[in-house]
């Protein structure tokens, strides 16, 4: 790590800053540091894949992000989603990466994923590997389905992704949970928040 | 308490607050008011705190049966026959029909005492992108007013309407993005508001703006008023109901005393986008 990290803040009208990053980490390290320097002040503190949106009440002020390389990994246990891939893209996935539907499961249950940052729905997480994966690089499908149910795991354009709810949507589907990933009733309404680390686990259906 | 039967929903009327911020990191979006300033003015006008629950309409309103008294404040777009920006007692009995709004889009309706709804994330507001919150108004609901507490509160200011709205906008955070001649367009030609324009966004018609920069964007977070430029160059500007996160770039984003003027414009309203510094 070197001990300056490079950053550039880009103007998002008057009420809000873009903090570009090297990487996901970063920005989740960023996050937090904002958060206990600044939290009275902003209205929002939302992560992309290399940027960290700052949202203020009034207007800006100057960011210092010193202190953000010693900002250490989040050591909080991976988030465990039992999937049951029984995803109606499975077999096809399977013959376009040319191997088993087996092997499928394996890749994607045997790697450890991050929340990268979240958007498209309430709870909806993108998750990018630690590893870069044939698996999560492959494209969103020519159609997209107009339905996609509630607890679909998918992947596709770098990211695998958690259907909260029914919806459209034109990722791969490899299986599902019958975890509920948003209910604005609980203490935590999102199961996965931007940040976390994910695992999944194999089940029967 | 009064309560209100809604004979006829108007074609879009929903229930409104100040949103829900503070949750857009795990994808919910502030909702509420698309035209806050016209909110607040009404609720102030019926002496309710500023967040009170009131009604937002689309071009026309709702037709309302009164079962009992209530002071209630119109705001934003005017609509002929109503006394606007003022207190009104309303008697017990009536049926309160707002019709068509002459310009502008979205009308306010605050009763003294505020709407009672059920809060999701501290917010009744209906978000028309993610369904959270109540249902738009339908016809039968029958909508509970609070009790209302008299009392003078400072009005706010009310924008002026006018004919061709010029909003201020900042370049960037993606102004590198895109051509000088696409900037030059930005602020230099008019566009028109397509009929695709909603509480999300609206899509603008006008010059193609073209990008210097073929790649994708990662996805990254977006405010109310951002001007995010899909492929085919058309700008779209959000509103209250946005995404959170987005891959489009934005080329420059609405000044935030500009946006309630956006909000107001209703397919087919001209508008320009004038460069201005923070």
């Amino acid at each position: 790590m070197p001990d300056h990290v490079q950053q550039h803040t880009r103007p998002v009208g008057d009420r809000a800053l873009l903090i570009e990053l090297p990487d996901n980490r970063l920005v989740h390290a960023a996050a937090a540091l904002v958060r206990a320097r600044y939290g009275e002040a902003l209205a929002e503190v939302v992560p992309g894949h290399q940027t960290l949106l700052l949202v203020w009440h009034e207007r800006p002020v100057r960011v210092e992000l010193d202190g953000l390389e010693a900002a250490g990994h989040s050591a909080r246990a991976p988030v465990r989603i039992a999937v049951c891939y029984d995803g109606a893209d499975l077999e096809a996935v399977a013959s376009a990466l040319g191997v088993s539907a087996e092997a499928v499961v394996a890749q994607h249950a045997g790697a450890q994923y991050t929340v990268a940052f979240m958007g498209f729905a309430p709870g909806f997480p993108y998750l990018i590997c630690e590893r870069s994966s044939p698996l999560l690089e492959l494209p969103r499908r020519a159609t997209p389905r107009t339905r996609v149910p509630a607890g679909s795991v998918a992947v596709a354009a770098g990211y695998c992704g958690i259907y909260p709810q029914d919806s459209p949507g034109g990722w791969n589907l490899l299986g599902h949970t019958d975890l509920c990933l948003f209910d604005a009733r609980r203490e935590q309404p999102a199961l996965l928040e931007p940040g976390m680390s994910v695992r999944f686990s194999p089940v029967r259906a | 308490m009064t309560r209100l039967e809604v004979v006829s929903p108007g074609p879009l009327t929903t229930l409104q607050d100040l949103g829900r911020p503070g949750h857009a990191h795990i994808g919910v979006p502030r909702s509420g008011a698309a035209d806050r300033p016209a909110l607040v003015l009404a609720n102030r006008l019926v002496g309710n705190d500023d967040g009170a629950v009131a009604l937002e309409t689309t071009l026309s309103g709702p037709r309302l049966r009164f079962d009992g008294p209530a002071v209630v404040a119109f705001t934003g777009a005017p609509v002929p026959g109503l006394a606007m920006n003022e207190p009104v007692e309303v008697a017990a009995g009536v049926e309160l029909a707002i019709g068509t709004a002459s310009h502008g889009l979205r009308t306010y309706v605050a009763f003294a005492g505020g709407i009672r709804a059920p809060l999701t994330l501290g917010s009744a507001a209906t978000d028309t992108l993610t369904g959270l919150g109540p249902t738009p108004l339908r016809a039968g609901d029958v909508l509970e007013l609070g009790r209302g507490a008299p009392r003078s509160r400072p009005p706010a200011v009310v924008n002026p309407p006018a004919r061709e709205t010029v909003l201020r906008v900042l370049l960037g955070p993606r102004a590198d993005w895109f051509t000088a001649q696409a900037l030059a367009r930005l602020t230099g030609e008019e566009f028109t508001v397509s009929h695709r324009a909603n509480r999300i966004g609206l899509r603008l018609d006008g010059p193609r703006l073209e990008r210097a920069l073929t790649g994708e964007l990662r996805s990254e977070g977006l405010v109310p008023g951002a001007i995010q430029v899909p492929p085919d160059g058309q700008p779209i500007l959000l509103l209250a109901d946005h995404p959170t996160t987005g891959g489009y770039p934005v080329v420059a984003v609405v000044h935030s005393q500009d946006i309630a003027l956006a909000a107001q414009l209703r397919p087919g309203a001209r508008l320009r986008l004038s460069a201005a510094s923070a």
